[in-house]
């Protein structure tokens, strides 16, 4: 549960010394609870209040991460039941599950789909984040040697290694205790075995129960046996349940701090239809997964989830933008035209890729309109033509070409005699509509 | 520490909307957030109704206008397709040709090619207009009274030209889309216009302006998150009738639904892109709010059914 300014400034050492930078005790402890100061910024703190306010500041669900080294994910740490709260911090991990009984071929042939996964999409790098590879054979051997193909061809990417035998579960762990997999597959029958092996080579673990009360029963036992670091399975395989029980476990973390369930969730979305586990992997993004499990990674499906994704984790508050610039495409010339756009991030990189395309090289000037897109950017007053033309004219860009034209967004042609009106000598050229257009649009007129 | 369920009771409920005559279809009536079934009632399952147009759909992407190839000159074989062959709950009808841009058909074509579609079917319908404020008032005035006494919705009315789209609805017995743009105050702000002008608050449908996966989508997310909390946890009676989300016409002109893989590779292939794009949406946006789908794939449709049967 957060703390009020006035909760944390009793906790304060009420000397107003300033040494935090901030006039008042007061003063910092108000910024504290808005989580823009971070405590250490005082000297002289308690260690009383620190445990206290440190307990406090803590997010309702636990972080964990998965993997170690660029491409190592972390998910939970959420504080929210609703996006326009609050951002949702931790984007999910997507993961793909590899069985100890497919065949050789497809095992590589998944392993190789995770590694090309990898999707650029509005300035992010975007791929298929883990991989579960599961003791379907229950034979130890088997575990091991494809736990040891799939780490020796994906040496990077973070793994799950999913086994109810806990000596299956070591053999396997021991192999790839240094990339810090998740150990999953702990359950009433086997948690002390398991959690010994997850202490002792130091991963987190997996929690697999049927249903919530189970579920809690297990994650205190489970935390009871030395491990903090808990994901949770609630048995929840439909649709149905799925949203029943992410629901309520994030409810009953966020609203009511309950301890047993601030761990991050973990949902198995695998169908037979890859439709129907699209629509449970939305799901999953939406209501409250950190981790989503699919038998299979098609591209198509990776692009629909990944900008579900970055829809859902975004900022409600500020949209992603990029820097005002004039930025080069290609390699332009004095001759090249120069093009304008906002600087919302999606508008941007739609634009940019466009143009990219026409390999027509280009100028494409981009305006800090606070992120928004085009028409609603020229509906807000921010995409004018007095602040196109100042824009345009403290830019720099007239000393960089020889041309006076400028072409704008299709959308916005009501804006171009204004535009002239206010850049003399200036010629505006009206491009297409969509930026789909713009690589015939170019073309045509570079000949 | 024994797990309490936290679970929620709203004191506000969505109204039920029914549409039709002879066959007819229900949606809303929920006191819960969407699926919530743990913890209130969920009478009915949200509805899809498959789009069709008045003119051939020329600039829809290749991936769904070939599934309509045999049928879509025309909007009478349009929509019998989809009523005998897809088994549609319900059809829009939109009137894409009367936008001015377009071919600028007249009212009285408009009210023409509505009573031919009716005669030829017996689901509910909705009623489109070219989404042009202007004509749109004229438009759907016509066509609200060809469809007297079936029980249609007439859509879309915006702050622009709400007055004479509602009175129409009103005289002719229509439920009516009442549409602003993504913005919850303005969505609440409509609807108590449209109500104090005598129209039942019961036989709105809000649409808080629908976007594509990608392109927007996280807004449109929540304004519906909002506007459903908002009727449920203050029981804002202006907030509570069911939403539409018109999900077809915003996906299926994005870039993502018509790059062929050829030529982005990484995204693979295009057909099941397509639908895949037109799923996730329609899927997100049943899970912040929305009864009344409006969708142009059948294999989109169809997992979307699929979805609603095993999340309900
Ligand atoms: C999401 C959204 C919002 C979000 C903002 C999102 C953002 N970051 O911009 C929010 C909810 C905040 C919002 C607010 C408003 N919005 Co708004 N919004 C939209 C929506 C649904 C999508 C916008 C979007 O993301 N488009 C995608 C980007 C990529 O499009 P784009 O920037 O235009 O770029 C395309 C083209 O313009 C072209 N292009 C871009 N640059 C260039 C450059 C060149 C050289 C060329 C050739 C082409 C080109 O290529 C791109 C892709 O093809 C649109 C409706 C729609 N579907 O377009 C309405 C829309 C833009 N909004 C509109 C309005 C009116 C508003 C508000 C004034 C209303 C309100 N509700 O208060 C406010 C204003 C904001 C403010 N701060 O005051 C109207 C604008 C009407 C008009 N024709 O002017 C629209 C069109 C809705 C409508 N009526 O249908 N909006
Ligand atoms: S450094 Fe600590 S004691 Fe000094 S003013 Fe800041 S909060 Fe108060």
């Amino acid at each position: 549960m957060a703390l009020t300014g006035v909760e944390i400034f009793k906790l304060l050492p009420k000397t107003n010394c300033k040494k935090c930078g901030h006039p008042t005790c007061l003063a910092f402890a108000m910024k504290l609870a808005q989580r823009q100061a971070s405590l250490d910024a005082c000297p002289d703190v308690s260690e009383d209040a620190k445990r206290v306010l440190g307990e406090a500041s803590a997010p309702p669900i636990r972080a964990i991460t998965i993997g170690t080294g660029p491409v190592a994910v972390k998910v939970g740490e959420e504080n929210v039941l609703f996006r326009h709260e609050k951002k949702f911090v931790n984007p999910c991990a997507f993961g793909i599950e590899v069985k100890d009984t497919m065949p050789d071929e497809e095992i590589k042939g998944l392993v190789d789909a995770v590694l090309n996964s990898e999707i650029d999409r509005v300035g992010q790098k975007l791929r298929i984040d883990t991989i579960l590879i599961s003791n379907e054979s229950n034979d130890v051997k088997k575990f091991e040697a494809v736990v040891k193909t799939v780490s020796e061809k994906a040496p990077q990417v973070p793994l799950i290694i999913s086994a109810k035998d806990p000596s299956a579960a070591e053999a396997a762990i021991k192999l790839v205790a240094d990339k810090k997999p998740l150990l999953y597959g702990a359950d009433d029958s086997n948690a002390e075995a398991m959690a010994n092996i997850a202490k002792k080579y130091k991963t987190s673990l997996g929690v697999a129960a049927d249903g919530l009360d189970a579920l809690s029963v297990l994650t205190e036992k489970v935390k009871g046996l030395g491990v903090e670091d808990i994901v949770m399975d609630s048995g929840a395989r439909t649709a149905k349940d799925i949203i029943e029980h992410n629901t309520l476990i994030r409810r009953a973390a966020v609203k009511k701090n309950f301890k047993p369930f601030g761990y991050p969730v973990i949902t198995f979305a695998q169908n037979s239809d890859p439709m129907l586990e699209t629509l449970k992997a939305t799901l999953g993004v939406t209501k409250y997964s950190s981790i989503i499990i699919m038998s299979n990674i098609d591209k198509w499906k990776n692009l629909v989830l990944f900008s579900l994704r970055q829809n859902i984790y975004t900022d409600p508050q500020v949209p992603m933008q990029v820097e005002q610039k004039i930025y080069s495409i290609g390699e332009p010339t004095p001759d090249s035209p120069l093009t304008i756009t906002t600087n919302f991030s999606l508008t941007y990189f739609i634009v940019s890729g466009e143009i990219e395309n026409s390999k027509v090289p280009c100028r494409l000037a981009v305006m800090d309109c606070e992120g928004l897109s085009v028409l609603t950017a020229w509906a807000a007053g921010k995409f004018t033509a007095s602040k196109i033309a100042q824009f345009i004219q403290e830019s720099g860009v007239e000393n960089e070409i020889k041309h006076r034209e400028l072409v704008i967004p299709g959308y916005v042609a009501i804006l171009s005699g204004a535009i002239e009106d206010k850049l003399p000598g200036w010629k505006v050229v009206v491009g297409p509509r969509e930026a789909n257009g713009l690589p015939a649009f170019l073309k045509s007129r570079s000949n | 520490m024994a797990f309490a369920a936290p679970k929620e009771t709203y004191s506000g409920k969505v109204y039920e909307v029914t549409i039709g005559t002879e066959k007819t279809a229900v949606f809303g009536g929920e006191n819960v957030l969407p699926f919530h079934s743990f913890e209130g009632t969920t009478p009915n399952k949200p509805v899809i109704a498959y789009e069709i147009q008045d003119v051939s759909p020329d600039d829809w992407p290749e991936t769904v206008k070939n599934v309509y190839a045999g049928v879509s000159g025309d909007p009478v074989k349009w929509a019998k397709y989809c009523q005998d062959e897809l088994k549609a709950d319900a059809i829009a009808l939109r009137l894409t040709g009367t936008h001015p841009d377009r071919n600028n058909r007249s009212p009285e074509e408009a009210a023409k090619t509505v009573k031919d579609v009716l005669s030829a079917v017996n689901i509910p319908l909705i009623i489109l207009g070219s989404n042009h404020t202007e004509k749109d008032s004229s438009v759907l005035v016509m066509a609200s009274e060809a469809a007297k006494g079936r029980n249609c919705i007439i859509g879309k009315a915006q702050e622009a030209n709400y007055k004479t789209i509602a009175a129409a609805a009103m005289a002719n017995n229509h439920k009516l889309i009442a549409m602003s743009e993504l913005d919850i105050n303005l969505s609440k702000q409509l609807n108590i216009l449209i109500t104090q002008m005598g129209f039942d608050k019961e036989k709105l449908i809000t649409d808080p302006m629908c976007s594509a996966l990608g392109y927007g989508l996280e807004y449109t997310y929540s304004v519906m998150e909002r506007i459903r909390l908002a009727a449920l946890s203050q029981n804002d009676a202006t907030m509570q009738p069911p939403m539409v989300g018109d999900v077809g016409m915003y996906v299926w002109k994005i870039k993502e639904t018509q790059a062929a893989e050829a030529e982005l590779p990484q995204w693979g292939s295009l057909e099941e892109r397509g639908i895949a794009w037109e799923v996730a949406t329609a899927g997100a946006l049943l899970i912040s709010g929305i009864e009344l789908l409006i969708m142009r794939h059948p294999k989109a449709v169809d997992a979307v059914r699929k979805f609603i049967s095993e999340i309900s």
